[in-house]
């Protein structure tokens, strides 16, 4: 069975070109005109992603986010003209799980579509996460690089589970104190960058060249598996 | 121990005040007992020192008097050329102010601290000079001697019968952040003297001569040491403060001095501050204002002793009530006082009253009281007589008054003498007195008393003709009468002196309340500082202006009499009062020479600019009370100015605000709608990159369709955007020609086709419409735009429809639709640039620009456009009125404005 993915978008031409480059790839869409049309497209028969312009007649997308996931968790992906960090960061606050700034290439929005549904798609061992070199064990809470043991530190340790086990998802600073450090902290980036550093420091390569952990600018971190 | 810990905190005064000497200079004093010590020598071996140590040296001013090793040791220091002062025609020579502040050396030299500047220099005096030098971060060596200050000046007129005048405040010494001392033994002085190496200045080498005696010179020796040893314990009590040391720190005692009238009042404040500096307390001086009229002179000699307390350092202020003793009291207790300090006034001799001293002594209980002896002046008594004979003579008139009182009162008591018993006629005594006292005053009213007393009895009581008396009730009538007379003037008297008294604070109230009034209604800063100098100049009966700074110096703002600029002088004093916060200029101590006195304007904020004033004739100055209400008037002008640059303020806030606002939205709405058809276009097209061979015919036929559609839509933004930026730069002249409106219109429709294909259009345009002077190619874009809205705004398959009729006065054309139609209130703001209903991205996809374009073109050509709801008040309805064109011949423009 296809995957079935939601458009919500005003524009008719930005549908129209969403509807015959996804069917192109295999996917099912169903579009909507308005938020509320959305909404309750997605509450009557869930699909497996959706697709959620920002910039909406009827409610902002924001909003639109919050109003989804009162009871879905469907996986959401934000288009928007709006580029600053800051409807970033509040839309990925608000779960959305990753966001694209308008104007894009078709190309960067279909491998993001299949990011977030791969673990679905996927039939691997969801505890054991490989990417490169890097094995994240995290049943075992074991972490080795080149088959060698990397030793972490017990916040090291929770940063990476937290992310190994959202991998490809933009997680916000804001997010990550609130899980790792608790909701006091979530101002205090300093403690982030610190960790991330030393993980990089362990896992990375070139921890100045990240290509385990990457920094989204202003908004966050991901952990990215690749492709 | 940890109860303490809060304690032993550093005091937060302790600690500014340190943190205030770090960015001011540093002053080091060389302290000595007498000339020929050696200061000058000791300074300049120190700025050797300095010199070696590589700081940069500059002296200012040096006083070798011919002292060949001094002048050995000047040799390799930078000396600053004096300044050479112009006063009235004469040239004096002082140091170089300015050349020392402009040179900015790390350490300035500066010889004899006490030095008084000739005529015409910024300051009276060197110390104003140095502490100049020291706001601008400049550290100064100087040299003292002991005997100038300010607080021993009675002391060492006493031990050495020399008044020396150049004085210092004590508190210049107090703040000094060094003290050296420089000691020799009186035989070894003298010693140096007799051998020529002491100077002596030629014109006083007698009086000198007999300074210099070794019990003079010990003297002074012990209180130059005793100077040097206060100053190091108050260093170490600072320094504890500073760093929190633990230790006995009893609260600062206060004491008050009251200055009375009458007593020797210099020597009281003296007394008072070296009482003070003993017990390491705080001082005020205080005076009370009674009803009761004192001299001219005493009053003068207060004012005098309350600057003189200033000057030591001490506070001064002036309490108000009737009884003396009760007020200082109550002052005292409330400002936590421990001690009194009053002069011995002298005891009115004839006065049943004790003595405001003996007074003070009995009432204090909570209190010390000290009683500071006169000094048994000389020229003290003489002086008072001399004072009170002018103050009677003065009174001649009243007395005159008072006498032609009694002798009409006489005159009708022989009218009415054979009608009304002679009792009676004591009455019209009275009444005479009662008349005097009022209008004259008491003493008048007394003489009255007792020269109506004796007519009284020489003419109407039995025996007639002769101050004797007939039996013991006259005896007793005439008693009461004295008695009743005497106390009717005393009592009139005081009441009309407090009537005065009344008066003059009333009107001072006034003054401030009305100048409260006129400057809260003034809304506009430039109103209040001309309601400002407008109310100073009419209450000093003078010249007031304001200064404010502007552009690195102090330019005048407001004037009243009108004013532009100050002269030279006046200009310096105003900037000296802006840069140091004090006031300025004539009749001050720095540069007295200046035409205008300047107060400065500041509030607890800031400062605003400085006052200044000038009285009536140019060498009046303000007296006391005067100074007093203008102090209070500059407050209350600083705080209203202040209100008017923080309404100004708020208001440019807002403006900034607002265009940041409307930045902002015209950002996002650019970035919006710019994009939106952006999206569209990269999407389609990558996808035809990306995909091709996934996808079938018509996919890529309507990705293709998409890509040509918004790259339209793109270029339509962009011509509007274009257009906007030509007509908001008023580039945008209709180059107008004869055309015909349904050319115009067609057109138009045509353009909109692939717009519009969801809309019926429907045209109707009367057919009696004249040809019209119009550029046909701006208003078919007027045409366009408003069926793009049309079309965007409505729901598809509803009609839009362009009507069009010819008035006498003008073309209406109306352009309408079945959308959701515009708000009344958005009504006009549709037209303005960048405004759409609903905000930000949630709409249809626009510049914001479309309308604002067509009310630029239709004005362009004279017309008028407005929206109103549609037919029932459904839809939109745009109106458009354009003016008939009188010209029957294709003409010029020229002619059809308005």
């Amino acid at each position: 069975m296809n995957n079935r993915i939601l458009v919500i978008d005003d524009e008719p031409q930005i549908r129209k070109f969403l509807h015959i480059s996804l069917g192109a790839n295999g996917y099912d869409v169903i579009e909507a005109e308005t938020a509320a049309q959305g909404i309750d497209s997605a509450k009557a028969d869930p699909p497996d992603l959706i697709i959620l312009d920002l910039g909406l007649p009827d409610l902002d997308g924001q909003d639109a986010i919050s109003l989804l996931r009162q009871n879905l968790t469907t996986p959401i992906i934000v288009l928007s003209v709006r580029s600053g960090e800051f409807d970033k960061v509040e839309a990925l606050d608000r779960g959305a799980n990753d966001f694209i700034v308008k104007p894009f290439g078709i190309a960067e929005l279909m491998a993001r579509v299949r990011v977030v549904l791969r673990p679905k798609s996927a039939k691997e061992n969801p505890n054991l996460i490989e990417i490169e070199k890097v094995r994240i064990d995290l049943e075992r809470r074991i972490v080795t690089s080149d088959g060698q043991e990397v030793r972490l530190s017990k916040k090291e340790w929770e940063l990476l589970r937290y992310m190994a086990e959202r991998p490809d998802h933009v997680l916000t600073h804001k997010v990550l104190l609130k899980e790792i450090w608790g909701p006091a902290h979530v101002e205090d980036t300093a403690y982030l960058r610190v960790y991330v550093n030393q993980l990089r420091q362990k896992l990375e390569d070139h921890p100045s060249q990240p290509t385990l952990i990457v920094t989204e600018p202003g908004v966050g971190y991901r952990l990215k598996r690749g492709d | 121990m940890n109860d303490d810990d809060q304690d032993l905190r550093p005091s937060p005064d302790a600690l500014l005040a340190e943190a205030q000497r770090e960015t001011r200079g540093r002053l080091k004093i060389f302290l000595g007992a007498a000339p020929g010590v050696g200061k000058t020598y000791a300074m300049l071996e120190a700025a050797r020192q300095s010199m070696r140590d590589g700081i940069d040296v500059v002296a200012g001013v040096i006083e070798t008097h011919g002292r060949s090793e001094t002048e050995r040791l000047l040799q390799g220091v930078t000396v600053l050329p004096h300044a050479q002062i112009d006063y009235r025609g004469r040239i004096f020579s002082e140091m170089d102010l300015d050349g020392l502040l402009a040179r900015r050396p790390k350490l300035a030299l500066v010889d004899e601290l006490a030095h008084t500047n000739v005529p015409g220099a910024r300051h009276l005096k060197r110390w104003q000079d140095v502490d100049e030098l020291l706001a601008a971060g400049i550290d100064v060596f100087t040299t003292l001697n002991v005997q100038h200050l300010e607080s021993l000046n009675d002391v060492i007129e006493q031990i050495t019968g020399v008044k020396v005048r150049e004085t210092l405040p004590d508190h210049v010494l107090a703040k000094a952040d060094e003290i050296e001392l420089i000691d020799l033994p009186p035989h070894e002085l003298i010693k140096r003297l007799r051998e020529g190496k002491v100077y002596v200045a030629e014109q006083a080498g007698l009086a000198v001569h007999n300074f210099f005696t070794p019990g003079n010179l010990t003297a002074l020796r012990e209180l130059a040491l005793r100077r040097a040893a206060e100053r190091v314990d108050a260093q170490m009590v600072d320094y504890m403060r500073a760093h929190a040391i633990a230790g006995p720190w009893p609260t600062r005692e206060r004491i008050v001095a009251y200055l009375g009238p009458g007593d020797d009042l210099d020597r009281l404040v003296r007394v008072t501050k070296r009482i003070a500096e003993f017990r390491n307390a705080d001082w005020i001086a205080v005076t009370v204002e009674t009803s009761t009229a004192i001299k001219a002179e005493d009053k003068e000699e207060i004012i005098q002793a309350l600057r003189l307390a200033s000057q030591l350092g001490g506070d001064s202020t002036t309490l108000h009530g009737e009884n003396v003793v009760k007020e200082v009291m109550d002052y005292a207790r409330d400002q936590n006082a421990t001690q009194i300090v009053v002069g011995r006034a002298p005891k009115n001799r004839w006065s049943v009253w004790p003595s405001v001293t003996s007074r003070f002594v009995t009432a204090a209980q909570d209190f010390n009281v000290v009683v500071v002896a006169g000094e048994g002046d000389p020229s003290r008594p003489a002086n008072t007589i001399k004072s009170a004979t002018k103050s009677y003579l003065s009174d001649t008139k009243g007395h005159l008054i008072g006498l032609a009182a009694v002798i009409v009162a006489t005159a009708l008591s022989f009218a009415l003498d054979h009608w009304v018993p002679d009792v009676a006629l004591s009455m019209v005594y009275l009444v005479a007195i009662l008349l005097v006292a009022s209008k004259i005053g008491a003493r008048p009213a007394i003489a009255a008393s007792i020269l109506s007393f004796l007519t009284y009895d020489f003419f109407f009581t039995a025996p007639r003709l002769s101050l004797s008396m007939s039996n013991p009730g006259q005896f007793l009538e005439l008693a009461t009468f004295l008695v009743a007379a005497l106390l009717v003037s005393s009592m009139t008297g005081r009441l009309r002196t407090g009537m005065t008294m009344t008066r003059e604070n009333a009107r001072r109230t006034n003054t401030l309340y009305e100048f409260e009034r006129k400057i809260t209604t003034a809304i506009s800063k430039d109103d209040v500082q001309w309601a400002a100098v407008h109310h100073v100049a009419t209450t000093i009966n003078g010249k007031s202006i304001i200064l404010s700074p502007d552009q690195g110096g102090m330019r005048v703002v407001a004037g009243y009499p009108p004013e532009d600029e100050v002269d030279e002088k006046s200009q310096a004093a105003a900037e000296w009062a802006w840069k140091h916060n004090k006031p300025a200029g004539r009749g001050s101590t720095t540069l007295p020479s200046a035409l205008w006195l300047f107060f400065p304007l500041k509030t607890a904020h800031r400062s605003v600019g400085v006052l200044g004033v000038q009285m009536a004739e140019d060498a009046d100055i303000p007296s006391q009370p005067q100074l007093q209400l203008l102090e209070a008037l500059a407050d209350q002008a600083a705080i209203a100015i202040e209100r008017a640059q923080l309404v100004a303020d708020i208001e440019a806030a807002k403006v900034v605000t607002e265009r940041e606002r409307l930045r902002s939205a015209l950002l996002s709405s650019l970035s919006h709608d710019l994009r939106t058809p952006l999206v569209s276009i990269m999407g389609s097209a990558s996808s035809l990159l990306n995909y091709d061979a996934k996808l079938d015919e018509d996919s890529r036929r309507q990705l293709a369709q998409t890509i040509q559609d918004e790259a339209e839509r793109l270029n339509r933004f962009v011509q509007n955007l274009l257009d906007m930026t030509r007509l908001g730069a008023g580039a945008l002249k209709p180059r107008l020609d004869w055309a015909d409106l349904n050319d115009i219109v067609g057109a138009a429709i045509t353009r909109a086709q692939r717009l519009s294909r969801n809309h019926v259009i429907k045209v109707d345009l009367s057919p009696d419409i004249p040809l019209i002077n119009v550029d046909s190619i701006l208003l078919e874009q007027v045409f366009f735009n408003l069926l793009d809205n049309a079309c965007k705004y409505s729901p598809a398959g509803t009609m839009v429809k362009i009507w069009a009729k010819s008035t006498p006065l003008y073309l209406s054309i109306e352009v309408s639709d079945q959308g959701p139609g515009i708000p009344p209130e958005d009504s006009e703001k549709v037209f303005d640039m960048f405004y759409r209903v609903g905000q930000g991205d949630q709409q249809v996809a626009g510049t914001g620009l479309g309308l604002a374009i067509c009310r630029g073109i239709i004005e362009a050509h004279g017309g008028s456009i407005k929206t109103e709801p549609g037919l029932h008040g459904a839809g939109t309805c745009i109106i458009i009125h354009l003016p008939h064109s009188f010209e029957k011949l294709p003409s010029s423009s020229g002619e059809d404005n308005e």
